[in-house]
């Protein structure tokens, strides 16, 4: 946002009335409740006011109104982002995309799904389940989670590896623009002439534009799908076992690790049968043909067993599949039963480095006092460490947050990333200084610039100011300075 | 293998200075692609920048200087069991991975294995202000900051020197085999849908001169079980024709004429068109050779929910690529001038306005 807003609320309610239904523009603070924050809660801010448009010609005239009263639009889904993506800004407009809920075409044939942006994740495959079809991307949260969302935060899950994110898996999205244009970019095709605009506007996270509909790409359900699941006695040996997978030449469809912590919590939640005095535990499901499954799945239990694992079972009926798997899928709300809160982290990592940065955080954990718990999308290198802790205790929080942000910047220093699919938004804004210069920073404000030259679009997200990262590197700096004189004190 | 960074920046400062205009070059061997490079601009030449900065199998990720060639990249993969999953075309030996990235290339495995675009990860790259900036990583998924580095695929250069690029690569398939049979190009269309809709190892379904050619590749036991149930006869020599597309020296386009490359929806009709036609990628890609209007051309691609480009011959100092509707040119000219402010790099090789 350049300057402040030209209008007031009262004004631009009003001017959004004329074109959208009254109950549908919201502005007391009691309906607005529910919009101040995202699926990340510890971030909270009241917009300015609230709409729901259900058409792409309302959200062109949205757009062109906010943009010449420069009134910052805030983009949201279903709100179940993981780093305040979606947080209001306290002069702004929440646009909700709550409306644009329905599927508008299938075609079985050409393999595609053309969806408003509110549709539900989950909901894509269910509706082609019946052409044996299905959509890719898995994130945790897809019972819930709308593929607007997932194309804002580039959404993985724990096929992707096998199946890539949400870039791989769309051919095309509607935009509006920030000036109110509605552009198509993508088509049916699997390449387009040019730059490639599909691919910056996926992962933007509501930085470059409204989404208004999107196109996906379909993949024929897999005849069969295992699971092998193996316990070993250190994270170091199931480390290496992902590697060996991977080195036999096998691409699983999906490939989970869990820490002591993780397995312990998410057994007693799911009764999954997981090997509960295992130091990690793999999740390796093999799917495709029956043959290759069956080829693959004996590769891998010989693999494991090789390899140190403790024990290894694989499951013999779609029952025990969806069993093994349950424990992985609800490892987060199993945490949560045994801490009052937890912190969800995002970061990537060379999966080499493994041991070394579960080692790092368990020193971390000790020197911070607070738990973690881990689960690992191991294939890919993504890292969810879970911190615990209780908000109710002064200071906890920052404690937390400080534990977090250490954690992210340990992965940057192996070569990894501050987040792999939940996305940078307002919490991880402060890492994005650790992991790019000034130059690239302001590479990004200028590339931003081009499709929202008035800076209306999710502003205070994604990208810090410069001036931000020249305080936070020298807090840093300071504190890191601070530390090593404690040390050589010490 | 040679890190020639620092001499590369220098020159692109001085440019700068001079507003001296630059054509990227790698191995030269596109240099037929895009529209005609601008005669005044000076070299930049990448084909000394070279070598594998990092390599770990057990990762699925290389890092490779630009202009290392594709096929020592691939020679290194290939002693790790390892392969380029989209298959990268070369048009000679010098072809290099950062003039495969510019041009967005990739073989006959693209609609199951992802395109070159897909498979990056991570990119380095000199703006037009000279600066070294990294983007993206050297981890399968990274969300922080903009996908700058797949901008790159098919910019043509237009956005700077990408001097680095990491990205995904994959085991090869255990084996390969290619099933052949007569079909007239009326039924092709709706045939290799429908197969590629089936959870089989398919990677590969191409048409021409009124035959259907499959590919399955993958585990053993796989390939052959759908050999069996598929119809088709088994091609000897088969990995001898999915090469032969993918480098494009197939017979079909040994041809001094025009070469339309039409870019659409799997299951679209094919164009009406007099003359003759390679069908790819189970229907997205359609080759069509001969003299044509552009105008007409893309009025059919449209249709068919795509575009079309002059791929090889023709009038290459007009448009080659499918026009682009008002506001998208907007924002991609606003790109270019954010990444490249004096209009340095490869001036109106992508599109006259850029």
């Amino acid at each position: 946002m350049k300057n402040r807003p030209t209008i007031s609320k009262a004004e631009l309610a009003e001017k959004f009335r004329v074109f959208i239904d009254p109950d549908f523009v919201i502005t007391d603070d009691e309906t607005m409740k529910p919009y101040e924050c995202d699926g990340m809660s510890m971030y909270c801010e009241m917009p300015l006011l609230v709409v729901l448009p259900e058409t792409p010609a309302q959200v062109q005239r949205i757009m062109r109104l906010c943009n010449e009263h420069g009134v910052p639009v805030v983009a949201r889904g279903a709100g179940t982002g993981l780093s305040a993506g979606a947080m209001p800004h306290k002069e702004g407009v929440v646009l909700s995309l709550a409306k644009f809920n329905r599927i508008l075409e299938i075609d079985p044939l050409a393999r595609t799904a053309r969806l408003q942006p509110g549709v539900r994740n989950l909901a894509i495959s269910e509706e082609v389940s019946h052409h044996n079809l299905y959509y890719g991307p898995d994130p945790s949260s897809q019972i819930a989670c709308t593929i607007g969302g997932n194309v804002a935060e580039n959404s993985g899950g724990v096929h992707c590896l096998k199946y890539g994110l949400t870039v791989h898996n769309i051919l095309s999205v509607e935009v509006i623009t920030a000036e109110g244009d509605r552009v198509l970019i993508g088509n049916d095709a699997l390449d387009s002439c040019g730059m490639d605009l599909l691919a910056l506007m996926t992962g933007s996270e509501g930085l470059l534009g409204i989404v208004t509909e999107v196109k996906v790409k379909l993949l024929p359900k897999p005849e069969i799908a295992q699971v092998v699941m193996a316990g070993f006695d250190s994270v170091q040996k199931a480390g290496d076992a992902v590697g060996g997978i991977i080195s036999a030449g096998i691409i699983p469809g999906g490939l989970e690790m869990m820490d002591g912590y993780a397995i312990v919590a998410a057994d007693d939640f799911a009764q999954a049968g997981y090997p509960r005095d295992a130091k990690a535990l793999l999740l390796c499901e093999v799917d495709g043909t029956r043959e290759e499954v069956q080829e693959h799945i004996e590769q891998a239990e010989a693999l494991f067993k090789k390899l140190g694992a403790t024990s290894v079972k694989t499951s013999q009926s779609e029952e025990e599949r969806a069993l093994l798997w349950k424990g992985r899928k609800s490892a987060f709300p199993a945490v949560g039963r045994i801490s009052p809160d937890y912190y969800c982290m995002d970061g990537t990592i060379p999966r080499r480095h493994l041991a070394h940065v579960l080692l790092e955080m368990e020193k971390m954990s000790e020197k911070f006092g607070l738990r973690v718990a881990n689960v690992f999308h191991a294939g890919d290198g993504n890292l969810h460490p879970l911190i615990l802790f209780d908000a109710n205790v002064p200071g906890e929080f920052e404690r937390t947050e400080a534990f977090g942000g250490s954690i992210l910047n340990l992965c940057v220093e192996v070569g990894g990333c501050i987040t792999g699919e939940h996305g940078v938004g307002v919490e991880k804004i402060r890492q994005m200084a650790v992991q790019f210069n000034d130059e690239e920073l302001q590479q990004f404000h200028d590339l931003k610039a081009a499709f929202d030259p008035m800076g209306i679009l999710n502003p205070g997200k994604g990208v810090p100011t410069l001036k931000f990262c020249q305080e936070y590197r020298s807090l840093e700096h300071k504190q890191h300075k601070h530390e090593m004189v404690e040390a050589a004190h010490g | 293998m040679a890190d020639v960074s620092e001499k590369l920046k220098a020159q692109v400062l001085q440019a700068r200075k001079n507003r001296q205009r630059l054509n990227i070059v790698g191995g030269g061997t596109k240099a037929f692609m895009g529209r005609t490079a601008d005669g005044d601009a000076q070299t930049l030449d990448l084909s000394k920048h070279t070598g594998i900065v990092e390599y770990h199998p057990v990762e699925l990720i290389m890092t490779v200087r630009a202009g290392t060639r594709v096929a020592d990249i691939e020679a290194a993969l290939a002693e790790e069991g390892q392969c380029l999953h989209f298959e990268p075309p070369r048009f000679g030996d010098a072809s290099t991975l950062g003039g495969t990235l510019a041009c967005n290339l990739s073989g006959p495995a693209r609609p199951w294995s992802g395109s070159i675009r897909d498979q990056v990860l991570g990119v380095r790259l000199l703006n037009g202000k000279g600066e070294d900036l990294r983007f993206g990583g050297q981890v399968m998924k990274n969300v922080a900051g903009y996908d700058v580095s797949r901008l790159q695929a098919g910019a043509m250069g237009t956005l700077g020197a990408v001097t680095e690029i990491s990205l995904k690569v994959m085991p090869s398939p255990a084996m390969s085999l290619t099933l052949v049979q007569d079909m007239p190009q009326s039924d092709v269309i709706h045939y290799m849908n429908q197969r590629a809709g089936e959870s089989k190892p398919i990677t590969g379904a191409a048409w021409v001169d009124g035959k259907v050619f499959l590919r399955l590749s993958g585990a053993r036991s796989a390939v052959e079980a759908t050999a069996e149930k598929w119809s088709g006869e088994v091609m000897e020599q088969g990995d001898a024709f999915w090469q032969q597309l993918q480098h494009m020296n197939h017979e079909f386009f040994n041809s001094d004429e025009p070469l339309w490359r039409f870019s659409v929806g799997s299951t679209a009709s094919n164009p009406e068109l007099d003359g003759p036609l390679l069908i790819d990628w189970a229907g997205s890609q359609r080759w069509y050779r001969g003299e044509a209007d552009m105008a007409k051309l893309e009025s059919m691609a449209k249709r068919a929910g795509g575009q079309v480009s002059l791929f090889r011959g023709g009038d290459r100092t007009d448009e080659v690529m499918n026009h682009q509707p008002e506001a998208l040119q907007t924002i991609q000219k606003r790109l270019k001038e954010s990444f490249d402010p004096d209009g340095l790099f490869n001036p109106g090789r992508l599109y006259s306005w850029l």
